[in-house]
């Protein structure tokens, strides 16, 4: 299956990835031909295979719902890009 | 001291022929020769390395201590260590000094190894040439103008040349096993949720495996009875004792019933790889085993899966990258979405974007069921395959790659033919079992490797298989002229 530029533009923005105009058409050769690829697929028939999600079939485990971990605000705020008064900073989203 | 087994230097410590500050101080000096070379580390921590061998060596003094108390190790920089920079070779993460411990790290840290460094791998351990790095490409110590192969390519240069006892990896389709092959080393992969994954920096959630990267089989055993167990914090880290593994290391192989897959003889295998293969099983038959053909029919369609598979995995998993809290942010956003969108085009890299890509079209409306259900299906069809394998022979032994290592640049020029180097390794992800890599040959001065997979959970028989033939061979003894 071959991509058009367009489609890449779409699935960037899915992605929420920016790919500058000048890189699409050789994004999307270099997709398409892994598509190509991915299409070998197509030519077995798996209409009753039970898709297998987990190796083992295995479901979640859960455990007890109780607090385990300590509050840590500042020193996991240390690593981000920009904060203030304990808060994230985003550009304004609200006008 | 060089080129030694953890087992071998685990024995000297003991005899206290030298300390591990002693032993520390050494590697730091070969790392700091030849790092420059091979660009094995991103980070080398030699602070913490030398405060860690020195805390090893009092607690020896008092008669506290283990096998790897005090052996110099490195991780993969895909593993979270507290207050170091952990950056999965991305621009990413290229600041991004981790808050807390992988579990793997907390439990060497426990058992008392030292840490020399953090290993270079591909961005975000996507690759097999470890050419995507953001740190630049890893040059394979056989040979500098070949590649060590990837994800894991700076440990399995590290171990191959000796600027560790060994070191961390991570198998999501082959990761361990083929640099291990490349690099004439040893590299195994646990069973999907024998290792817990907390901490280790997630690409394909139900394909992601740690596991050691070592001289020997003994030396891997070694690391797996530090590291393998359950985890309360990963769910999906299996609620199951791991066993001993040192213990079956020297049962005989008298009977053991071993499986080549057909469709691994086929064509693409190269003639090098391919009479390695037969040496190596002559040497399997000599210690009592029986060597019959097993039939993985939908092998071939392994690749193609996994490309839908773990792409998909991967662009889930990578959204959390975002420039909020943690990791690159771009310069003067002029609004939120802006701010995603420039921040993750120039965080991460062609082939990460590529993948992420690749995984947003998969799971987006309309294509759901062709591609990522149909993945799915056919990823039960090969775990079949195995199932099927399983009732007829114990061990499954086959290459790990179809040739020896390739020349950086090589193979760069279209994505797919990077993938099918991965096309004997790719399956025992999809079906979640363990494997491994030891090397078996050479060829023009480059090592070979062979790959053996086990059934569910079995990898005390895998690393007994492995241990034997070392024991009767000497291609793991054998390193590179750095």
């Amino acid at each position: 299956m071959a991509l058009e530029k367009s489609d890449v533009e779409k699935i960037a923005h899915l992605a929420r990835l920016h790919i500058d105009a000048a890189e699409a058409q050789e994004v999307a050769n270099r997709i398409s031909s892994i598509l190509n690829l991915i299409d070998q697929m197509q030519s077995v028939e798996t209409t009753n295979v039970a898709p297998l999600a987990h190796p083992f079939d295995a479901v979640q485990r859960l455990r007890p719902d109780v607090v385990t971990e300590r509050n840590e605000r500042e020193y996991l705020q240390k690593i981000a890009p920009a904060v203030q008064d304990g808060l994230y900073l985003v550009p304004k989203v609200i006008e | 001291m060089s080129r030694r087994t953890v087992a071998e230097l685990s024995r000297s410590l003991a005899r206290g022929e030298f300390s591990s500050t002693e032993l520390t101080r050494d590697y730091l000096s070969r790392i700091k020769q030849f790092n420059g070379v091979y660009n094995a580390y991103i980070t080398v921590t030699e602070e913490l390395a030398l405060a860690q061998a020195g805390a090893a060596d009092q607690r020896r003094a008092r008669g506290e201590y283990g096998p790897l108390t005090g052996i110099p190790i490195a991780h993969k920089d895909i593993f979270c260590m507290q207050d170091v920079r952990t950056t999965c070779a991305s621009k990413m993460l290229s600041n991004f000094i981790a808050p807390y411990n992988a579990t793997v790290v907390e439990r060497l840290n426990a058992a008392g190894t030292v840490t020399l460094g953090k290993t270079n791998m591909d961005e975000f351990a996507m690759g097999s040439s470890n050419e995507t790095s953001f740190f630049g490409a890893v040059r394979n110590p056989w040979d500098p103008e070949r590649v060590p192969g990837g994800s894991s390519g700076g440990s399995a240069a590290a171990v191959a040349a000796d600027l560790c006892a060994m070191a961390t990896g991570t198998d999501t389709g082959g990761s361990i096993r083929q640099p291990a092959a490349f690099c004439g080393i040893t590299g195994f992969k646990p069973s999907y949720g024998r290792i817990s994954r907390w901490g280790m920096i997630a690409f394909a959630s139900s394909l992601d495996q740690a596991g050691p990267i070592s001289k020997s089989a003994e030396d891997a055993a070694l690391m797996m009875n530090a590291i393998a167990g359950p985890d309360i914090k990963d769910s999906t880290c299996v609620d199951l004792a791991a066993p001993d593994y040192m213990a079956t290391l020297n049962d005989s192989l008298q009977g053991l019933r071993i499986g080549v897959p057909r469709q691994h003889l086929a064509e693409g295998l190269g003639a090098e790889v391919e009479s390695a293969l037969q040496a190596a099983l002559k040497v399997f038959e000599n210690l009592g085993a029986t060597i019959q053909e097993v039939d993985l029919p939908n092998s071939h369609l392994s690749v193609p899966a996994y490309y839908v598979i773990a792409p998909a995995e991967a662009s889930a998993n990578l959204s959390r990258f975002d420039g909020v809290r943690y990791g690159y942010r771009c310069a003067d956003p002029v609004n939120l979405e802006d701010m995603y969108k420039r921040s993750r085009n120039e965080g991460f890299g062609s082939e990460v974007k590529r993948r992420i890509m690749i995984g947003t079209y998969a799971l987006s409306a309309g294509f759901y069921d062709a591609y990522y259900i149909k993945a799915q299906q056919i990823r039960r069809l090969i775990k079949q395959d195995f199932d099927n394998a399983f009732k007829e022979v114990d061990v499954i032994i086959g290459p790990t790659t179809p040739h020896t290592a390739f020349k950086l640049g090589e193979k760069n020029s279209d994505p797919v033919t990077m993938y099918l180097e991965d096309i004997y390794t790719i399956a025992v992800n999809l079906a979640g079992l363990p494997g491994m890599s030891i090397p078996a040959g050479s060829h023009q001065g480059l090592p070979i490797g062979i790959q053996l997979v086990g059934k569910d959970f079995d990898e005390a028989r895998l690393l007994n298989v492995a241990h034997q033939y070392q024991q009767n061979t000497d291609w793991h003894l054998q390193g590179p002229e750095v």
